[in-house]
């Protein structure tokens, strides 16, 4: 598997015009920046600065990130059911991190 | 990389799990779990594993574990089984053992290090590690909810007379023994810290403080620099003594892997 491991929940299927809850957690470092290893160095930041979540031709969640998030972001958020068809989550980072997972949901 | 379906993926997630994180089997009196002295919300997170830190580690272990290593080019599932479930369920609990041709304690660390460089010919990795505790983590994980049941034997129950003594022995500048705190005042706060039990039961642990999972080996190196001593080498014979120790004071006890804890 490419880039970082995910685990992505939202619910198979769902009736139109529900919420649905949608969580989100993705393997990150979330390096501050802020650190300094053992010689005093710093410790260049990398922590993920987005997260963009498209569904139904739009983009209907959007979230930035910063240095005080924990490693392992877990972002859970809720959507509108309104059409089957994918959901995607798009996570950009630094160092030129970039991540997309696809997710189908079946609206009934 | 796109998902086929949320389907599949709930699917694997509940058939990685089968069992709920919490400990659920029977106890025995004496040994109690920090999980019940847990906040209400980091219970959940252990619970639920699409909350769960430690299953993203689960996860990599479980793609580990059908990928070929090393010379011999040998995959776990070539020897034990397409995945963990097969034939690792409650291997877990019964670390640390006694391995006859090492004439020492090993813990599951040890054992999955000793099957990649004898038989799969593949280079040692340090315990923490991130991809052995991803190993460990996927095999412990197949035995949650099982009770421990670390093994009997004159062997190991001289390493855990050993452990104990440790258990008991003062150490560095603060001049405290593990029992001092982990016996005697479990439950009590150090600061804002609940002190507790000290259970080996769900290691590899997703910690909060360190971000990531690590090894029950990890948590007795902090509580050692904690008491301003020098803590006892990684893989030490002491330090499996006392591992062996944890086992045993925690037989019953359910399996939590991977165990969060703040």
């Amino acid at each position: 598997m490419a880039g970082a491991r995910t685990i992505i929940t939202l619910p198979p299927t769902a009736r139109r015009g529900d919420a649905v809850e949608v969580r989100t957690l993705i393997a990150h470092p979330m390096e501050t920046g802020h650190r300094r290893d053992g010689d005093g160095r710093l410790i260049a930041r990398d922590i993920l600065r987005r997260l963009r979540c498209r569904y139904d031709g739009e983009v209907v969640f959007e979230a930035e990130l910063h240095p005080a998030i924990a490693a392992n972001p877990l972002i859970v958020f809720h959507l509108v059911a309104t059409a089957s068809g994918p959901v995607s989550f798009t996570w950009e980072g630094d160092q030129g991190f970039e991540q997309t997972e696809v997710v189908t949901l079946t609206v009934t | 990389m796109s998902r086929p379906a949320a389907t599949l993926l709930l699917a694997g997630l509940a058939g990685v799990a089968g069992l709920t994180g919490g400990p659920a089997a029977a106890q025995s009196p004496a040994a109690r779990s920090g999980f019940d002295l847990m906040s209400a919300a980091l219970q959940a997170m252990q619970r639920d594993d699409t909350l769960n830190p430690g299953m993203l580690a689960v996860l990599d272990g479980r793609a580990a574990w059908t990928r070929p290593d090393g010379a011999a080019a040998r995959s776990c599932a070539d020897c034990h089984g397409p995945t963990p479930e097969a034939r690792m369920r409650g291997v877990a609990a019964r670390y640390p053992a006694w391995d006859a041709a090492g004439v020492r304690v090993v813990n599951l660390a040890d054992r999955i290090d000793l099957c990649r460089t004898r038989h799969q010919l593949a280079p040692s990795r340090a315990e923490d590690h991130p991809q052995a505790l991803a190993m460990a983590a996927a095999i412990a994980q197949v035995s949650r909810g099982l009770p421990m049941a670390p093994p009997d034997g004159a062997a190991m129950a001289g390493a855990r007379a050993e452990g104990a003594q440790w258990w008991q022995r003062r150490l560095g500048q603060l001049d405290l023994a593990c029992a001092d705190c982990h016996d005697r005042l479990v439950g009590r706060r150090l600061g804002g810290a609940m002190i507790p039990p000290a259970n080996a039961a769900g290691y590899p642990t997703y910690r909060l403080e360190w971000q990531s999972l690590g090894s029950l080996q990890r948590r007795l190196r902090n509580c050692m620099t904690g008491v301003r001593a020098e803590p006892f080498a990684d893989g030490s014979p002491p330090m499996r003594a006392l591992e062996a120790y944890l086992a045993g004071r925690d037989r019953g006890l359910a399996m939590e892997a991977p165990a969060v804890r703040p």
